[in-house]
């Protein structure tokens, strides 16, 4: 490889980006414990009422109805399109309805009723159901578990085909990017639902391919570039990737800004935690997991090939 | 150096182009609105399809195309307008033994679907439907087991003449049987421990008496748990299929519940009213011929024949509860049969009655409970809709008694048909165990198109854009690049409507444009790589070899591990997960193929065979190195 210069020198400021990581990673953290996520309906129990109204739905005026009528912990959030809006509420202890379902049915009637005579007299009711909440705690338990497996997975296969230092920046660079996600969703309170589910899974394909990639580079450099420091080598790996990181954050996000804006409210959760990771994930790829390895003092023996192998992958290198 | 792929290479990406296009057209022809006409019990006829256009042409309603078939009757309408219009002409023109289901039928060519050629599902969320979460009733179903093997311990040892000081059901899993000594406990070990093998038999003195515990073992138990989820599953199936839903979902969730999802179906009240029957069996015999008219009812027996009536007296013989197991087989001679076995109560049942009455017609009586609403006034005068149960009492059975029966018997004199109808109406007529709907939805068909219409708006804009850009950015390259994607994306559609029975949803569609990223992504990696070959003055036909080469381990490796991200999702997951695994796998699959292969063949293609190549097409111009020379 002659193309070794080095235009940015990433490495310089490592020590800086893991203290800042750490200060982020530890506010999500915090956050998460304190304060929570708001949890859609798909993990929590209660009644979905879904209206429709004649023209655009007056929010404001639904809100202070409800709140009169007794609804005191109603969310009124406007839902596909703006005269459709949803109503959120907790299940009624001590509603006398013979079953969850048909105390959903009922509520949702009775609101459908006062917002009729007292909003918008056009208003009809679409639909409401009832979520129980063990569901929603089966699937979390379930993605929960999924994703640990996943991790042991991935840190046995990047073991296999690289080395455990390279496992270790791999999952902590991937955890980073979780957590970070995770902490922005619970300090601003946006509501985290299946949907947001799928786009954490989908934050794991990508941090994973961008910190492979990387680590791809930086395993070959160690085995061509002889004479070179670890730092240096590492350096010099990230600045021969950067141009294909750049360019596929920038079309993933071109993807995910086009679906931001033009696909509706439903898709709207997801798109927002996927900008979210991809923007965490390519920074992490450059800080997180390479600085993971180089303070676990990577070598060049760590990644070199048996030796068989080796005569054979060295005599293919020009 | 020239740059060529074997001829079968070539062809091979050919002949995964024509597959991709064919089997991912159907998806262009837009489906029909159409209702699907049922009945619960009855083939249709060509009378139910008069009676059905008679009622179209009174409310002036016209359909562009009807069907009457094996499932029923299919009539197809021009726009959701008419379709819901019909939907209310027919059901007032019907009794409520029909079902009119609103679904949407195919108008891909006839060739196509010959060869398998079909739309790709659409998940609830995309389509609209209703979606029911149903809880099985486990306690119970082990409950009704050790019932039942309480009131056979207790008729065994009566039958032994064993006395016993009491017999006591602790809790659902364990009985305990109470004897005045130690020979009669012993006795009664040896002979019940043969018949039971399901249940663990332990001794025990307590207050001067000898104790039997019978305990259920835990793997019993899960068995159990594990034949009722299967029994009621298989009921539902058989329920749902009686509702014409195009393609209904009947699936195990987690060890107790299964989740219904019916695309389609707008009208919840009318599903949970059939897949919430209770159904239950009962025997009797046929009233003699002098018997007074109070103690019988008279029911229409379907046989072969035709119709005609049977007498059928009062008294239960019998309760299908006792039923134990049901299945069709063959006799000695090839004739079609179904076997009955019994538990031991309800084996000395029925050879108590039957050994006094052979010769006489046995009946066997389904009996479900239905509901059906009724227009009435309330208390404050206004209309309201009131749900009223009634039992619908029906004749599935008629056949003489050739000689006493015991726990096992047969049911002769049948042909294949109805001795495969029998046993299905007999074991699937009941649940194994009561269930309860803890979760219920409906999303309304507008709703559902317009999250496919936008997520599949947000894809097209972000494959434009995405297009353009490697368009702008890769030149000659780029635009391999491009071909690739969209063969990517048409080999994601084929596969996911033809190959695969997966469902799209909205976490599928995130999928695949997580893939469509990833693919791009591939590329660059290869074109990032043939710049900088070239820049280390590699002559550009080898830089395209070594840039495809070295840019492949990387790829694999970032591919393969996501690949079993996907895979560890997909195993764990349910519902909306698994949706998502489903489309990533698929999605890294062919984006490997397309992005790797398919852009290497173009640039071959384009390049390959040119032996005076000095410059490539592949965006901003590479850095030249000093002593490079291209």
């Amino acid at each position: 490889m002659s193309n070794t210069r080095i235009r940015i020198d990433f490495m310089r400021g490592r020590r800086v980006a893991a203290l800042l990581s750490m200060i982020a990673i530890l506010i999500a953290i915090g956050s998460l414990a304190l304060r929570g996520l708001e949890f859609g309906l798909d993990f929590t129990s209660g009644t979905s009422v879904r209206l429709n109204f004649s023209q655009a739905a007056p929010i404001d005026a639904v809100n202070s109805e409800l709140e009169q009528a007794g609804y005191e912990d109603a969310v009124v959030v406007n839902f596909g399109s703006d005269r459709d809006i949803r109503i959120l509420l907790p299940l009624d202890p001590n509603a006398e309805a013979a079953s969850e379902a048909e105390q959903a049915a009922l509520t949702g009637e009775a609101i459908a009723a006062l917002l009729g005579e007292r909003v918008d007299t056009g208003v009809i009711l679409l639909g409401s159901d009832y979520v129980s909440a063990k569901v929603g705690e089966e699937l979390a338990e379930q993605g929960g578990l999924g994703m640990l497996v996943a991790l042991g997975i991935i840190m046995l296969y990047i073991a296999v085909r690289f080395q455990f230092k390279f496992s270790v920046g791999a999952v902590v660079a991937l955890a980073h990017d979780l957590l970070f996600t995770l902490g922005i969703f619970s300090l601003t309170g946006m509501e985290f639902n299946l949907n947001t589910l799928a786009a954490l899974l989908a934050i794991i394909g990508y941090s994973l391919n961008d910190t492979i990639v990387v680590s791809d580079r930086i395993r070959e450099n160690f085995r061509t570039l002889r004479k070179t420091e670890p730092v240096e080598t590492v350096n010099i790996s990230l600045n021969q990737t950067l141009g294909r990181t750049m360019i596929t954050s920038f079309t993933t996000l071109l993807v995910l800004f086009s679906i931001l804006l033009m696909g509706g409210e439903s898709t709207r959760g997801f798109a927002i935690a996927l900008i979210i990771g991809v923007i965490v994930g390519t920074y992490s790829s450059i800080y997180v997991a390479s600085n993971v390895i180089i303070f676990m003092k990577v070598t060049r023996e760590d990644l070199l090939i048996p030796v068989k192998e080796g005569a054979e992958a060295d005599g293919a290198m020009p | 150096m020239l740059n060529h792929y074997p001829a079968w290479k070539n062809l091979l990406i050919l002949l995964a182009m024509v597959l991709g296009v064919l089997y991912s057209v159907p998806n262009l022809y837009p489906d029909d609105e159409a209702l699907q006409v049922t009945h619960e019990s009855q083939q249709l006829i060509q009378a139910d399809l008069d009676n059905i256009t008679t009622a179209l042409e009174a409310a002036q309603l016209a359909t562009i195309g009807q069907e009457l078939n094996d499932s029923g009757i299919l009539l197809r309408f021009d726009g959701v307008d008419e379709q819901l219009r019909a939907k209310t002409a027919i059901e007032d023109a019907l009794t409520d033994d029909y079902i009119v289901a609103l679904n949407l039928a195919p108008t891909t060519p006839g060739w196509m679907q010959a060869i398998g050629a079909g739309k790709m599902n659409l998940g609830l969320d995309l389509q609209g439907g209703v979606h029911f979460l149903m809880e099985v009733d486990m306690e119970a179903a082990v409950l009704g087991r050790m019932e039942d093997n309480l009131s056979n311990v207790r008729s065994i040892l009566r039958e032994l003449r064993i006395r016993t000081r009491g017999l006591t059901m602790v809790d659902s899993s364990h009985i305990e049987v109470r004897f005045a000594s130690a020979g009669d406990r012993s006795r009664a070990r040896s002979e019940l421990i043969d018949n039971f093998p399901e249940l663990q038999f332990q001794n025990r003195e307590a207050n001067g008496l000898f104790l039997l515990d019978l305990r259920m073992t835990e793997d019993t138990m899960l068995q159990i748990q594990r034949d009722t989820l299967q029994a009621n599953r298989t009921t539902l199936l058989n329920r749902v299929d009686a509702l014409g839903v195009a393609e209904p979902t009947v699936q195990q969730q987690g060890s107790n519940r299964i989740v219904v999802e019916l695309p389609g179906v707008q009208d919840p009240a009318q599903a949970i009213r059939i897949l919430q029957r209770i159904a239950t069996l009962e025997f009797h015999l046929e009233a003699g011929p002098g018997a007074p008219r109070s103690s019988f009812e008279t029911y229409d027996y379907v046989a072969p024949e035709g119709v005609f009536t049977v007498n059928v007296d009062n008294d239960v013989i019998l309760q299908g509860d006792r039923i134990s197991n049901v299945r069709p087989s063959l006799d000695q001679n090839g004739l079609p049969q179904v076997q009955i076995s019994l538990d031991a109560q309800g084996g000395n049942q029925i050879n108590r009655v039957t050994r006094d009455n052979v010769g006489r017609m046995m009946d066997i009586l389904l009996i479900e409970t239905r509901s059906r609403t009724n227009p009435g006034i309330d208390e404050n005068g206004e209309e309201v809709e009131e749900v009223e149960f009634y039992e619908d009492r029906r004749l599935i059975s008629h056949a003489r008694i050739n000689s006493a029966l015991g726990r096992q018997f047969v049911i002769t004199g049948l042909t294949q048909r109805e001795a495969m109808d029998l046993s299905l109406l007999i074991s699937s007529g009941s649940l194994a165990a009561p269930m309860t709907i803890v979760e219920q939805s409906v999303i309304g068909p507008t709703m559902g198109r317009e999250n496919l219409e936008q997520g599949i708006r947000g894809v097209q804009i972000a494959a434009v854009l995405v297009v353009f850009f490697m368009l702008l950015y890769y030149r000659v390259f780029g635009l391999a690049a491009n071909a690739a994607l969209i063969m990517n994306i048409v080999l994601i559609f084929a596969v996911l409507s033809s190959v695969l029975p997966a469902t799209l949803t909205l976490p599928g569609i995130v999928g695949i444009v997580l893939t469509v990223g990833m693919a791009v992504d591939a590329n660059v990696l290869i074109f990032t790589r043939i710049k900088e070959e070239l820049r280390n003055g590699l002559p550009p036909q080898q830089a395209i070899s070594a840039g495809y080469d070295r840019a492949f381990t990387t790829i694999l490796d970032a591919n393969l591990t996501t690949f079993l991200v996907a895979v560890v999702l997909f195993t764990i997951g349910t519902g909306p997960v698994k949706g998502f695994a489903v489309t990533l796998m698929i999605g890294i699959i062919t984006s490997m193929f397309t992005a790797i292969v398919g852009t290497r063949a173009l640039v071959n293609l384009i390049y390959g065979r040119r032996r005076d190549l000095r410059s490539l097409s592949i965006g901003i111009a590479p850095v030249k190195p000093a002593a490079g020379k291209n």
